[in-house]
């Protein structure tokens, strides 16, 4: 909740854009919240439907899903562990958004710039942050494609990006049997870097034998920094404006100038770079290895409720990864109760109705219309410079009617 | 006592910041066409969407026969035997004129579709009517003429008797706008009651009984059409006497500032060429117009001069410099502005604030720019002057969103974003389509003015009022060729229209002819 400060501040020009933005952040939270219940909800029905009904189980559940992940430095370090990939892959997904783009290929993305930046620590000795700009280009490699298809043949990038998620996560695991040099000890496990290649381990200053726990690195100084970067990039640049009028207005663009076709290839570039970072983040921490997967891995979908739940705004991203890299780690809380299926069960109902904060943002607007309406029955002298109605965002449907009408 | 089918009493609606209908009365008698007059943002829209049912007043009420009645939705309005044909029409484009007629009010049989006894009634409807429709065929493939047309039998096949127009000319060509009188005339013998929104005067000096003017959200009053005319009726509308345009000599000289030779563009739509070898000069000094009716190369020969589409042969030249295989941008710089046809989609990013539309063109330049960074005080500070030049006139000023305004400023801020341009060629592409008298005159005089400052202005015009009313010279056009030059001060409405239908071609223009490969 630190960037809903920031928002504030940021936007002195404009009262009713703080009003929009403190919907956005009432919406997100209500939807949190009745994720929350529906979760409970399902505990709940769940122990009534079991042979032999304890009701004080889910309760404990609760309780520990949400003490847990403040029980040690370990479990807490946890959450920023989490938050570091989910905001890259959240920015990658909601820079795309920006232009107009829906990037669901940042898992493939993640996947090919995970696997270079451990070719480069393991293979090619290089340090960490070299590491780190190997997944970098690896994720831009991958995203540029669908770009590219996008921006000369006006192919769907959803389409080219879905499939490149399994070309991608393929061709790592091709590229993994074929350089044993990766897994000299196990067969289907990268070596793990503390021996392979120290150096190649992001630093953490010591801190993680102070704090006693291995989670702690400067990945979640990166991503964050990463996160004003693309800030400042969107809101304050010509690349940012020119991003945001293609995703606004693709045709208005072209007439005013814009080379739409390169803006499309460079916001796919960044987007799948930043995928591309989340990765090497996550298998430079030196806590977990590289395995061969036939299934694509989650964190690059992970990013699209990130992305969601902040309405595309970096800074609010910092607030939401943060938030599900909480609902993550707190996860492991549950162990013992419940099983792993029912702990995923759990965080994906969260996440899930996580995603309708858009729709719950609409109802409060029309709430509150209402509520002003009938107010302005009562006392007419209010003249309103609220301008909620007709700056409202209108319906497809309702578009016309309401530009003609608010003149 | 007068028989009154429709009373909207003392309505009055609110939206912040403005009152779009202050107390106004609206009366419609059984049987007759009644007009509703006023300029763009004068409140008819808003009056309309209330006795549709899309908005709920603040105060006022509305009777029908008589009795008060509560319309709350669209529903409502259509239970009481109100039907409206929008300004855009509500049809869905890949099912048949016969699907969309019934799309709603679907006539079932245990759950199953049953269109023979449909067919027969609209078939029959459409005949007593005199609607000519091709039942069969998609909304997509016929035209806007029949579009609307099946936007009538869908209100009477819904059995209404009020039915809405709400600005049905604006999209027709003079031949359709003649045959959809008849109709109306026909409807009224049928007894439906029609309430017509317009701004076009002469359209309701020949068809309607009464009128209704409202201004700025206030009634002005309502007159019978027989005891009035058209500069009363403008007078009412906008509040003042309206000038002629005072077009004054024509002052071109011998400055060539754009030169198309052979020019040829393909189509979208069809195998054919949309422009077919296409020359002309755009002379600095004079408005050179090119009048035809819609769809016939016109907006192709715009794309092809723009950058926007690329053309298969060809050469354009603008200010002695080559442009035919330059970028967007680099034509806007060499001197090119362009008022589009179609603002939503080309002139406007509707989701952006007004100042960030109003420097879509500029943004990039040094100054508006500092090392990539956007210089946001220079932005404002540059929409703020465009904003108090040329009145653009919003809620909240430069930081309204583009969508909430109306679609007269829409149209000033485009224009004040390519003139302040300083091009020394406007392409201005039917720039006062849907816009009122006042913004029209306001627009009209912007060129000329544009035009004595020595510029090239090209204008594209589907209104032949408009064509004869500013331009220096016309070049008609016919299937994607040029058929006739002509000077306005000589030639007449019907010459041009015979050009325009292509059942005539100037002599010159014969020789380039090539046949037709359909």
């Amino acid at each position: 909740m630190i960037d809903f400060k920031f928002w504030k501040k940021s936007s002195k020009t404009d009262k009713k854009d703080n009003k929009d933005k403190e919907y956005a952040f009432l919406s997100a939270v209500i939807s949190i919240v009745v994720g929350l219940l529906v979760a409970i909800m399902l505990l709940f029905l769940l122990e009534l439907v079991a042979p032999n009904s304890d009701f004080s189980k889910p309760i404990l559940g609760i309780k520990k899903y949400f003490t847990y992940s403040f029980t040690s430095t370990s479990t807490f370090f946890k959450i920023f562990y989490n938050a570091a990939p989910l905001m890259l892959t959240g920015l990658a997904v909601g820079f795309a958004f920006k232009a107009g783009l829906f990037n669901i290929g940042a898992t493939g993305q993640y996947a090919f710039g995970a696997f270079f930046a451990l070719v480069a620590a393991i293979l090619w000795q290089f340090p960490w942050w070299a590491a780190l700009l190997v997944s970098i280009v690896a994720g831009a490699i991958w995203g540029v494609i669908p770009g590219l298809f996008k921006a000369f043949f006006n192919i769907n990038e959803v389409i080219t990006s879905i499939m490149l998620n399994w070309a991608g996560l393929y061709l790592a695991n091709l590229l993994f049997y074929n350089l044993p040099a990766m897994h000299t000890v196990l067969p289907n496990r990268t070596d793990n870097l503390a021996f392979a290649n120290p150096s190649a381990i992001l630093p953490n200053f010591g801190l993680n034998q102070l704090l006693n726990t291995s989670y702690i690195n400067i990945g979640i100084i990166i991503a964050i920094v990463v996160a004003v970067i693309i800030y400042i990039v969107l809101e304050k640049t010509v690349f940012g404006y020119e991003i945001k009028a293609c995703g606004a207005n693709r045709n208005a663009s072209l007439f005013a100038g814009i080379k739409t076709k390169s803006t499309i290839i460079f916001t796919m570039l960044i987007s799948g770079g930043l995928a591309g970072l989340a990765g090497g983040i996550v298998y430079l921490a030196g806590t977990v290895e590289f395995t061969v997967e036939s299934h694509l891995l989650a964190m690059g979908f992970n990013g699209i409720p990130v992305a969601l739940l902040a309405y595309s705004q970096p800074l609010a991203i910092i607030a939401t990864s943060i938030f599900i890299g909480f609902l993550e780690s707190s996860g492991s809380g549950l162990q013992g109760l419940y099983s792993y299926e029912m702990t995923s069960v759990i965080l994906s109902v969260i996440i899930y109705f996580s995603a309708f904060a858009l729709i719950v943002g609409h109802f409060i607007k029309k709430i509150l219309k209402r509520r002003k309406n009938s107010k302005n029955d009562q006392d007419n002298e209010t003249s309103s410079d609220l301008g909620i109605v007709p700056e409202a965002k209108p319906r497809d449907d309702e578009q016309i009617d309401q530009k003609e009408v608010v003149e | 006592m007068e028989n009154y089918i429709i009373e909207m009493n003392n309505i009055r609606k609110e939206f912040p910041g403005v009152v779009a209908n202050d107390d106004i009365t609206l009366k419609l008698q059984k049987g007759e066409i009644h007009a509703l007059l006023g300029e763009n943002g004068a409140g008819k829209s808003t009056l309309m969407s209330i006795l549709f049912g899309l908005y709920t007043p603040d105060k006022g009420e509305i009777k029908k026969n008589g009795e008060v009645v509560n319309i709350k939705n669209p529903n409502d309005a259509n239970d009481l035997g109100i039907g409206m044909v929008h300004q855009h029409f509500k049809l869905v484009e890949v099912f048949t004129v016969l699907e969309n007629i019934i799309l709603g009010a679907e006539p079932t049989n245990l759950g199953f579709l049953t269109t023979k006894e449909t067919r027969k009634k609209v078939i029959e409807l459409s005949e007593k009517f005199n609607l000519r429709v091709d039942i069969d065929a998609k909304i997509e493939d016929i035209s806007v003429g029949m579009q609307q047309r099946v936007e009538i039998l869908k209100m009477l096949y819904r059995e209404n008797e009020i039915l809405i127009f709400d600005e049905p000319t604006a999209v027709l060509t003079p031949q359709e706008i003649e045959e959809l009188m008849k109709i109306m005339r026909v409807l009224i013998k049928e007894g439906k009651s029609i309430l017509f929104i317009s701004h076009k005067l002469n359209e309701i000096m020949s068809v309607s009984d009464r009128v209704t003017v409202l201004r700025k959200g206030k009634g002005i009053g309502t007159v019978n059409v027989k005891d009035t005319n058209i500069n009363q009726l403008s007078e009412m509308m906008v509040g003042r006497k309206i000038e002629g345009i005072e077009k004054g000599k024509n002052k071109a000289s011998n400055e060539v500032i754009l030169k198309v030779e052979n020019l040829v563009v393909p189509s979208k739509i069809h195998k054919n060429n949309a422009v077919n070898d296409i020359s002309f000069e755009v002379k600095a000094g004079e408005i050179l117009c090119i009048a035809g009716i819609e769809g016939n190369g016109q907006s192709e020969l715009v794309y092809g001069l723009t950058g926007l589409e690329k053309i298969t042969s060809g050469k354009v030249t603008l200010l002695d410099k080559d442009i035919t295989n330059k970028s967007i941008r680099e034509r806007n710089l060499t001197g090119l502005s362009h008022i589009p046809e179609d603002r939503h989609k080309f002139g406007l990013v509707l989701d952006f604030k007004l100042k960030y539309n109003l420097t879509l063109k500029k943004y990039f330049q040094e100054g508006f720019q500092n090392h990539g960074f956007i210089n946001e005080e220079m932005i404002k500070k540059h929409s703020e002057r465009l904003i108090k030049e040329y009145d653009i006139r919003s809620g909240r000023g430069a930081n309204t969103i583009a969508r909430s305004m109306s679609g007269g400023n829409q149209q000033k801020a485009i224009i004040a974003r390519e003139i302040d341009c300083e091009s020394k060629l406007l392409v201005a592409v039917q720039p006062t389509r849907g816009l009122d008298v006042g913004a029209i005159e306001n627009i009209h005089k912007t060129l000329v003015l544009e035009r004595d400052k020595g510029k090239g202005v090209l204008l594209i015009s589907l209104e032949l009022e408009e064509v004869l009313d500013i331009s220096d010279r016309i070049l008609v056009m016919y299937n994607g060729k040029i058929v006739a030059e002509l000077d306005p001060d000589q030639t007449t409405f019907q010459e041009i229209g015979l050009y325009m239908v292509g059942a005539k071609i100037q002599d010159k223009f014969k020789a380039t002819e090539v046949p037709a490969n359909d």
